[in-house]
């Protein structure tokens, strides 16, 4: 069977899909959870019936929400399986852990006392009933951060060492996966960025109610909180992602480079704040990177390497080598070229394929040597094990527009946020939001904004990976299921059909509730 | 036996409950099949779908789970079986994202589809979703069509290390008729299951239509109960005929991963004897249940926790089987020796001992969860 660059298309199309749609409806869950849990505190407090109608009403929201996030969740989970199974064994054994304590610990956390938190207001007492929100949005919360490990350990492998017995990257260091850098600055930007959804998202639908003079009260209450909760997740969502960009330069530099469109580093390398890129632009030619840019001096360094005159190679510079970097463990290290590292990656393939050769033959001096050989080969090389499944520098790079422009708007968006809800506290404190038809406009426009600005986030990070699926050790071309394309095709087919017609149903019911309001919805 | 057997036993052991436990739980598709016929009309629904639209999220969760538990200790069996039998595993998912949203959806206004076309999902996953899952469960017995080689990833032009060797990729497998029986069988446990949570609940609660409800659950578990243990029979008369596979772990050539495959003749029904304590667990499941219809039938007593206690005990005691005494639980049918086993296919140790550590957890989220049961249930 042959590999078709066609199947690994499908795949990474059909991951692609299922991971945006995903992530359209869990960041809300994220958010509007701890914001929910945060009204029926205030009910809980207060015994002011306010309060529960504010809980009720935004806990349907979160309900039609939540029934989407889990339909969409399950399928990425197995499709781990049943389209990148190469990849299930070679990493399994550390991949596999964070799915299951996520089962464990959180899933269940979070549909257990979701139900409770839905259906429950008439069968529990009024503090078990609060403490089975805070249950399902700590839930919600704690499943992300099981869910990032997992991806932060693709972006950055570590805690591992590789086991040509089983030929796969076996678990070393459960705390250094759990606890890495990586995961923790993915884990805070994914989940802020989440509660700023559910910021954006609540005003909005309160700024409709204002245009149409409905729900004063509720909708000038739910705006206070949402605007101060938005704020919060900002400010948040800047310090993550500073020190998102500082493990980006460190653990994967392609991707800093890509999104920066920087071909050439330099000592003090500028920041593209706007810029088009020259779409004729490749890596072997001499056209200018950029048709149009506005740089800010030094600040990619900075951001990077918190030094403004710090050396942030370029896409180029990657690929040839030759300069010096700091690795993971702050040792300095020349880069090798991208032959050297082809060259490593193979002398490690070929050693385990000795390995392969003589681990099952019958015990002695012979199989004791050329099988310690292979080890020492592959101590010494396996760290480019990935590379010996590429051909040639270009299918080492990522694809520039998609990661440059998905960061930027990314970037950008987050700068309109800032703006918009600083504007949103300062109105709402005036008491003179409602008059702003201008700004109550803009509010219900901003909803689209957030979700792209979200997805994009996730763009970035996942097309600026690329080629690899764990980075440096297996690219997606060798992990993805030996199914044909075809089928792959077929699925993601009616994948695209069944997420679209659940997406318009979905929104359709949403709009139907929100039209009826705090006070029209009927409570079981 | 060394630790990291005990520890690939024991981490069969807990995949074999959370199967055994989403099989009791499934008895909440087997409840969605009676929105079309055992429904009246549509008070009577509401009825089905709030008693079992409270519980759903909990069938769905021990599915995530259980996924995600056999990819942290099985990591070979998930990539070999689901991205193998790729159509059996995706119509499985399928038949259950359609069910995810559909309690939600169908009694909203603006639905999009429809009533209709959401308790269609229902029924769909209530009977297509029971029926798949047990020839999920079955390929452990009956294997499939794959060829395994963990060096493959080394090798140039396919660098697969587990293929399915037909075109059908798995969709064979739903028609073989060891597979479909036990689908079957399960489609009716869970449907037995539902009735009698139905019967349960409604028995309970005031007013015409629950009464109906309930009578009704009681006169059809006549007839499903009665097919579920005469379907039950037969499976088991099948799998104690079975010929099985086994690691033959006193051959000099094994060395704790691998080890040549033996045949054996009637090696389930072989497992069953020689553990005695899988028997026993299997035959006081198998008396439960059977205790739980009787009671039902004949009593009218509400025996809906006894039976489900029952089919736990009784699917945990063959998933055992299927695993334990260095079974290969899911064997080729292409090329023996790539057989998954206990020993070739696990986590490593470490991560096998880290996720020993985990489990403790897990009676901890039983007890929570049958807390909340407990509140959501008893009104």
């Amino acid at each position: 069977m042959l590999l078709t660059s066609s199947l690994v298309d499908a795949s990474r199309l059909q991951f692609a899909l299922t991971a945006m749609y995903h992530w359209l409806f869990v960041p809300l869950t994220l958010g509007l959870g701890v914001l929910i849990a945060i009204f029926e505190t205030k009910y809980y407090i207060s015994k002011e019936e306010f309060w529960k109608k504010t809980t009720q009403f935004w806990s349907r929201i979160f309900a039609i929400n939540f029934a989407c996030g889990v339909a969409t969740g399950i399928i990425l989970e197995f499709e781990f399986g049943t389209n990148w199974s190469n990849y299930s064994w070679f990493v399994g054994d550390i991949f596999g852990a964070p799915l299951a304590i996520e089962g464990i610990f959180a899933f269940f956390m979070e549909t257990t006392f979701f139900a409770v938190m839905y259906f429950g207001w008439n069968r529990v007492s009024k503090g078990f009933h609060l403490a089975s929100t805070w249950l399902t949005a700590i839930g919600a919360n704690l499943s992300a951060y099981w869910i990032l490990t997992a991806n932060g350990w693709m972006q950055d492998p570590r805690g591992v060492a590789f086991n040509p017995m089983t030929a796969r990257n076996e678990m070393t260091d459960f705390w250094d996966i759990v606890f890495s850098p990586t995961t923790i600055s993915k884990f805070g930007h994914s989940v802020f960025s989440g509660f700023l959804v559910a910021a954006i998202v609540v005003i909005a639908i309160c700024s409709w109610y204002l245009l149409k003079k409905r729900e004063k009260e509720f909708s000038l209450k739910s705006i206070k909180y949402a605007s101060v909760f938005g704020l919060f997740a900002i400010a948040m969502l800047m310090v993550t992602g500073h020190t998102s960009a500082q493990t980006v330069s460190k653990t994967q530099p392609m991707k800093l480079a890509a999104m920066e469109g920087l071909y050439r580093g330099q000592n003090g390398t500028p920041f593209v704040a706007f810029g088009i890129l020259n779409p004729k632009k490749e890596i072997d030619n001499e056209e200018k990177p950029f048709l149009f840019k506005i740089e800010v001096p030094k600040i990619l360094s900075f951001l990077a390497f918190s030094d403004f005159n710090s050396f942030v190679p370029g896409i180029n510079d990657i690929i040839d080598g030759g300069y010096i970097y700091k690795d993971k463990n702050g040792e300095e290290k020349l880069a090798l070229p991208f032959n050297e590292k082809v060259r490593k990656g193979e002398i490690a393939k070929r050693a385990l394929a000795v390995y392969g050769q003589f681990k099952d033959k019958p015990n002695g001096a012979q199989k004791d040597t050329v099988l310690a050989q292979a080890q020492s080969y592959l101590d010494e090389n396996f760290d480019y094990f990935g590379y010996s499944f590429l051909k040639s520098p270009k299918e080492s790079v990522p694809n520039v527009p998609v990661t440059f422009y998905s960061f930027h708007i990314m970037v950008m968006l987050g700068g309109y946020f800032i703006l918009f809800l600083l504007i949103a506290f300062w109105l709402n404190k005036k008491k003179i939001i409602e008059n702003k038809r201008w700004f109550l406009f803009i509010a219900i426009i901003s909803v689209p904004l957030v979700y792209i600005c979200a997805e994009a986030g996730w763009v970035v990070a996942e097309v600026g990976r690329q080629p690899w699926t764990i980075q440096d050790l297996l690219p997606v071309n060798a992990s993805v299921s030996g199914v044909s394309s075809g089928n792959v095709y077929t699925t993601f087919i009616i994948f695209v059909v069944l997420f679209t017609t659940l997406l318009i149903a979905e929104l359709m019911i949403l709009f139907r509730q929100i039209g009826k309001g705090p006070d029209g919805i009927k409570w079981n | 036996m060394t630790t990291y057997h005990f520890l690939q036993l024991y981490w069969w052991a807990i995949v074999s409950i959370l199967g055994a436990v989403l099989v009791f739980l499934t008895f909440v598709q087997g409840g969605q099949t009676l929105l079309w016929g055992t429904a009246k009309n549509e008070d009577e629904k509401r009825i089905l779908l709030t008693i079992f639209g409270h519980k759903w999220e909990l069938t769905f969760t021990t599915l995530v789970t259980f996924g995600g538990a056999a990819f942290a200790s099985f990591p070979l069996f998930y990539s070999t079986s689901f991205g193998g039998a790729y159509w059996l595993w995706i119509l499985i998912l399928l038949s259950f994202v359609i069910q995810s949203f559909s309690y939600e959806f169908r009694s909203k206004e603006r639905n999009l589809l429809g009533k209709k076309t959401y308790e269609t999902f229902l029924m769909i996953n209530g009977i297509v979703g029971t029926i798949l899952l047990g020839v999920a469960v079955a390929t452990f017995i009956s294997g499939g069509n794959y060829a395994m080689d963990k060096m493959n990833i080394t090798t140039g032009s396919s660098n697969i290390i587990s293929y399915w060797t037909n075109n059908y990729r798995g969709l064979e497998l739903i028609f073989k008729p060891f597979n479909l029986l036990l689908g079957v069988v399960v489609f009716l446990a869970a449907r037995t299951l539902g009735l009698l949570f139905t019967f349960n609940q409604c028995s309970k609660m005031e007013g015409e239509a629950s009464k109906n409800l309930a009578n009704r659950a009681l006169s059809k578990v006549k007839v499903t109960g009665v097919g579920f243990v005469l379907f039950f029979v037969a499976f088991v008369v099948c799998l104690f005929l079975t010929t099985g596979y086994r690691v033959d772990t006193a051959s000099a050539s094994f060395n704790g991963i691998n080890g040549p495959i033996v045949e054996e003749k009637f090696a389930y029904l072989h497992n069953m004897l020689g553990q005695w304590w899988i028997a026993a667990i299997f035959l006081i499941g198998v008396v439960l249940v059977l205790v739980a219809l009787i009671r039902t039938v004949f009593k009218e007593k509400s025996s809906f926790y006894l039976a489900g206690l029952g089919v736990v005990l009784a699917v945990f005691a063959i998933l055992l089987t299927v695993g334990f005494a260095n079974m290969a639980y899911f064997h080729s049918l292409y090329d023996i020796n790539s057989s998954l086993t206990l020993y070739n296919s696990s986590s490593s140790l470490y991560t096998l001992r880290t996720m020993a550590w985990v489990s403790l957890a897990v009676p901890f989220v039983i007890l929570y969860i049958a807390y909340v049961w407990r509140k959501m249930t008893q009104k």
